[in-house]
């Protein structure tokens, strides 16, 4: 656990980057900053490492005042990810991860399989480890720096929004890398970043601060978007919040209904008489086909001889909210169909389900 | 065929074709081997006052503007006067009169260099050095030499060039080397001998530029230099 108690930094000039900052990073957690530029993540995250030295407070690392440790030490125990990841240029990959194994006396064969390792864990093509860095792109020196990071096996690591200067395609997956590499691992992560999205998607929790240096709001991604705690805040968050907080709901407490599947063997005069203006037609393994329009069924024969029309799903449990209305979209019934991990339908979640749940959502925000 | 051009590849075909310059204390190898102790050991002593002091200014940051312009002053030292002039004080015999203005010489272009390649190195890189746990001493010679490299090369390669180009000025004082040639030719009205004095000290220049140039390719990494490596 990181613990900051009523840390202030001041600097030469007078400018106070960070007041009274008093929180706490859980173990085995991601805690993501997030604030406009110039609030003070930076400053914040670099007096954990002693790359800056607070001017009042403390900053504790299991209990330990960092301004114990020599911070060259200190920082051989935390790992540190740049914007720019700032690789060595006259190294070639596999020694630029194997930089802090080296400082701390590993022999080289242990030092060299462990970075290949970590290589390998973080996405990289290992034939990339005898290159140079210039050789390589945005995102794969991106990947290199969070290999670096872990090589000694920290238990904290410290990010600076190191996945910016990349485009966005790349950052998303570089974004799910670091969530899949979290859920092995389980660091004490702080993530620094300027970009809301990314810190809802990446945080356990989330600290907003607001410029001066002050915390405005410390919370889960899902509290945060229906609790804002100030204004500040509310506009930090920006519009499509409402959307978003969706993303932080389970799909669990929409209602499925059974009755509006129908294989595909079965003949058309025995539908034809129902009053849904939709069926959802599914294989005899049970996946979904597609949506027919009752009205528009040919005259005879089964269902496989009507034309399917496009259908969306979500998986049931593991989806959110969002998802389950993101799939409602995509199909001229406007009902979403509810799959099961291996793709086999559960069931249909109709428009009146979905606004039941949503219903719910809106009631938990308070207003 | 041109005349003179005519004249001046006799003149060479003179000069390096009598068997008499090629041996003997006034012959080539000697004075060549004389030019070659006086400019190395010069550069040898301006290599250990300009390189740590720009390491030093570099990495620190303290004394820049000395650095500059003590370096600024000393380029702006006439080479020739200062070597009549410390003669005069010192009088001849020994090799300390012409390694002085030499060792001036080479001093500039070291030390700014050096510095201005350390200084220069991307700060974000000096960051990540630290951050990772790296200790001053280790940033600097792990991160900071090897990715400035180049540029400090690029200062012992001016120095060296001028060193040898400049130390023609010891025959001023009597004390041999390539100069000998130039000076005794054109005081005896000998221009072939000052000819071939003159190319061999044009060539020894270029010797030492192919020198630097295969340096360079032994010692900075490839990732600095960008080249794509052999694969
Ligand atoms: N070395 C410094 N000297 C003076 N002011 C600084 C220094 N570094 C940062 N600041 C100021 O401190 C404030 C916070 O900076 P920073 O922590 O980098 O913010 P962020 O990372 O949130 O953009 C800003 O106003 C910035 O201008
Ligand atoms: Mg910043």
């Amino acid at each position: 656990m990181i613990t900051f108690d009523g840390v202030t930094k001041r600097y030469a000039d007078g400018t106070v980057a960070v007041d009274h900052l008093s929180l706490e990073v859980p173990t085995g957690e991601i805690t993501v900053f997030v604030g406009p530029s110039g609030c003070g993540k930076t400053t914040s995250l670099r007096m954990i490492n002693r790359m800056i030295d607070a001017t009042e407070g403390r900053i504790l690392l299991d209990g330990v005042d960092v301004k114990t440790i020599d911070p060259p030490t200190l920082r051989r125990g935390i790992g540190y990810v740049i914007q720019q990841a700032g690789l060595f240029p006259h190294r070639k990959i596999v020694d630029n991860v194997a930089t802090v194994p080296h400082l701390l006396g590993w022999d080289r064969k242990k030092a060299r399989d462990r970075a290949m390792e970590l290589l390998e864990r973080v996405g990289l093509d290992l034939k990339l480890a005898d290159r140079y860095p210039f050789q390589l792109s945005g995102g794969q020196q991106q990947r290199v720096g969070v290999a670096r990071a872990l090589a000694a096996d920290p238990p904290v690591l410290l990010m600076d929004e190191p996945f910016s200067a990349v485009d966005p395609i790349v950052r998303a997956s570089l974004q799910e890398e670091l969530l899949r590499l979290q859920a092995e691992l389980n660091k004490t992560i702080v993530f620094v970043t300027h970009d809301i999205d990314e810190a809802v998607k990446l945080g356990d929790r989330v600290a907003v601060l607001r410029v001066g240096g002050h915390l405005a709001q410390l919370d889960a991604p899902s509290t945060l978007l229906a609790r804002p705690a100030d204004d500040f805040v509310r506009e930090f968050l920006g519009r499509d919040r409402g959307i978003r907080r969706l993303s932080f709901v389970t799909d669990e407490g929409v209602r499925l209904r059974t009755d509006l599947t129908v294989p595909a063997s079965a003949e058309i005069s025995s539908v034809r008489d129902t009053a849904e203006p939709w069926l959802a037609v599914v294989d005899e393994e049970n996946r979904p086909l597609g949506w027919v329009s009752v009205k528009d069924l040919p005259e005879s024969g089964t269902l496989a001889d009507a034309r399917p029309a496009p259908y969306g799903t979500f998986v049931r449990g593991r989806d959110s909210l969002r998802a389950a209305l993101d799939a409602t979209l995509l199909s001229p019934s406007r009902s979403a169909i509810a799959v099961d991990d291996s793709g086999r339908v559960e069931g249909v979640a109709t428009r009146e389900a979905l606004d039941e749940a949503l219903d719910k959502v809106a009631g938990g925000a308070g207003a | 065929m041109v005349a003179g051009e005519g004249v001046g590849v006799n003149w060479l075909i003179d000069f390096f074709g009598d068997p008499a310059n090629w041996s003997g204390p006034d012959g080539i190898p000697v004075r060549l081997l004389e030019h070659l102790q006086f400019s190395a050991l010069s550069l040898l002593l301006a290599v250990l006052i300009a390189l740590p002091l720009g390491l030093w200014i570099g990495h620190t940051g303290k004394g820049a503007l000395f650095a500059v312009l003590s370096a600024n002053a000393a380029r702006a030292l006439p080479t020739l006067g200062l070597l009549v002039l410390i003669v005069l004080l010192m009088g001849v015999g020994t090799d300390i009169p012409v390694l002085i203005p030499l060792v001036a010489l080479a001093v500039p272009p070291i030390l700014v260099n050096t510095y201005e390649g350390i200084r220069g190195v991307d700060p974000e890189l000096r960051d990540a050095a630290y951050g990772m746990g790296l200790r001053g001493g280790q940033v600097l010679g792990r991160v900071l030499v090897p990715v400035a490299l180049p540029l400090i090369l690029l200062g012992l390669r001016i120095a060296a060039i001028q060193v040898v180009s400049t130390a023609t000025v010891a025959a001023y004082v009597g004390l041999g080397g390539l100069g000998r040639f130039i000076i005794d030719g054109l005081a005896t009205k000998d221009f072939p001998r000052t000819i071939g004095g003159a190319v061999l000290v044009a060539l020894l220049a270029l010797a030492v530029q192919l020198g630097f140039t295969f340096i360079q390719r032994l010692v900075v990494s490839p990732g600095v230099s960008e080249r794509q490596a052999v694969r």
